[in-house]
């Protein structure tokens, strides 16, 4: 079953705003988990773990590191 | 006294309960001769002998933001609640990093943290662990906690003697104060230990009340038909400042930290020493170190947790430390007993019975047992005097531990 893109980016809102309190509607494509949302890296396991769940889509944790914006884990869940 | 160290003085006060989630709450409800105890209605109550206790009056993670609850175990909540309440009420001083600290101790820790983590651990896998396990159970985790919170430079501690833990922390805040690391220090005690491996533990010491009929009446200090201790959860935190400090910036001077004293037991580990000699000795140096005399105290908060060993050892060695003058009350006969929170909340309501003359009347004290000499408040609480006075602490942990500080008016 494929799933959309805004449809990924707004489970991912609701992730990031359960873990980390920002509004859902601050979660977009171009914005840097750390730059942008100010998110610490054991918050980052935490949203990782929770998308996992969410989408069924494993992200090992030499991933992780390379996913720095919105769009970063977009391109990876639908990949 | 020397003449040349810092006076610390009490500018904040933060706390929450069992009968209330704040200090105002609190007081008024100890002054009514409340009891914060209720029931338990947790489906694992039918595994343990134990089925009431002292739940927090106002559920932290209902007070705190949810991201921040979540990443926080229960004892660190309710610590980060009191913490704010009592920088709140000193006025949110402005302090360099570099010269504010924090002291806030826990009996047991992130104990429930520990025991779901491994559940989950055990169930799903060390990656579903939340990345934040280690902090939420390290004993240390609620001090660190506050410390963030505040931006706190000068030394962030967690002193760990099990009941006396929170009086401790007291301790050690004072004399960082009087040896001049920092202007001002947030400290007191927390615990959150209302699970069914705690209550379990405890009962197989045989050192709980199982007055389940009659959960109210089950913490009696005292009283000829005590039967232990009664487990309660929450936190009090005080904002200790030098005097000079406080002065410069107008704050309100509730009282004074104005000494404290240290001693261990070395009898046994978890039996009181029957002739209270460890006892005396942290109150003989408490009283020293504060400069007063047993005349000078009016007032004792008692460590008196309801059990059978412990509460007529102490105010026997209170008559001998001190004298049967002062009015002596438990307050955990209305609280329960917060174990490390224990010595932060009492350390609280003897600041308040000073600021408020008045001391709260012990509850459930029914027939007083032999031996007992003091003058304990029963029945409704009881004014103190007017001009300078002062008043103690009590706190005593397994292992022995024995810590008393004493507050002044002036």
């Amino acid at each position: 079953m494929a799933v959309s893109e805004q449809e990924i980016l707004e489970g991912l809102g609701k992730i990031v705003n359960e873990i980390t309190g920002i509004p859902a509607s601050e979660v977009t494509p171009e914005k840097s988990f750390v730059d942008d949302l100010d998110i610490d890296s054991l918050s980052m396991v935490e949203i990782a773990v929770a998308a996992q769940d969410e989408f069924g889509v494993e992200i090992p944790d030499d991933q992780l590191k390379n996913l720095k914006t919105v769009k970063d884990v977009l391109n990876f869940i639908q990949a | 006294m020397s003449a040349n160290r810092a006076r610390v003085v009490v500018t904040g006060l933060g706390a929450t309960t069992p009968l209330g989630g704040d200090v105002t709450s609190t007081w008024s409800a100890l002054l009514a001769g409340q009891s914060g105890v209720r029931t338990l209605t947790e489906d694992w109550v039918d595994s343990v002998p134990v089925k009431f206790a002292g739940v927090a009056a106002v559920d932290p993670s209902e007070v705190l933001p949810r991201p921040e609850a979540r990443r926080l175990d229960r004892s660190e909540q309710l610590a980060l609640v009191a913490a704010r309440e009592a920088w709140q009420d000193a006025g949110a001083p402005q302090v360099a990093a570099e010269r504010l600290g924090v002291v806030v101790s826990s009996g047991i820790g992130g104990i429930t943290t520990t025991l779901s983590a491994y559940d989950t651990f055990k169930e799903k896998g060390w990656s579903r662990l939340s990345p934040f396990t280690v902090p939420m159970l390290m004993p240390n985790g609620p001090a660190a906690w506050i410390g963030l919170d505040l931006g706190a430079m000068a030394g962030v501690h967690a002193t760990v003697s099990a009941c006396a833990s929170g009086a401790e922390a007291i301790g050690y805040a004072m004399d960082m104060i009087r040896a001049g690391r920092a202007d001002i220090v947030v400290a007191g005690g927390t615990e959150a230990a209302i699970h069914p491996l705690n209550i379990a533990a405890f009962a197989a010491a045989r050192a709980m009340s199982t007055r389940n009929d009659d959960p109210q009446g089950a913490s009696r200090p005292w009283d000829r038909d005590r039967d232990g201790f009664v487990l309660g959860e929450g936190a009090g935190i005080v904002v200790l400042e030098s005097e000079e400090h406080a002065k410069a910036r107008g704050a309100r001077i509730y009282a004074y930290a104005a000494g404290v004293g240290y001693s261990a037991d070395s009898h046994h580990i978890t039996q009181p020493e029957p002739e209270g000699r460890g006892i005396i000795m942290a109150m003989t140096q408490a009283l020293t170190d504060a400069g007063v005399t047993g005349q000078d105290i009016k007032h004792i908060n008692a460590h008196g947790t309801s059990t059978p060993a412990g509460d007529v050892i102490e105010v026997q060695s209170v008559a001998k430390a001190i004298g049967t003058h002062p009015l002596v009350t438990s307050t955990k006969s209305m609280t329960g007993h917060l174990l490390g929170g224990a010595g932060g909340i009492e350390s609280v309501f003897t600041v308040k019975a000073l600021e408020g003359r008045i001391v709260p009347a012990t509850i459930n004290l029914a027939n007083p047992d032999d031996g007992i000499e003091v003058d304990i408040v029963h029945g409704e609480s009881r004014t103190l005097p007017e001009g300078d006075i002062a008043a103690v602490n009590n706190s005593f942990g397994f292992g022995g531990h024995n810590v008393t500080v004493v507050f002044t008016s002036h």
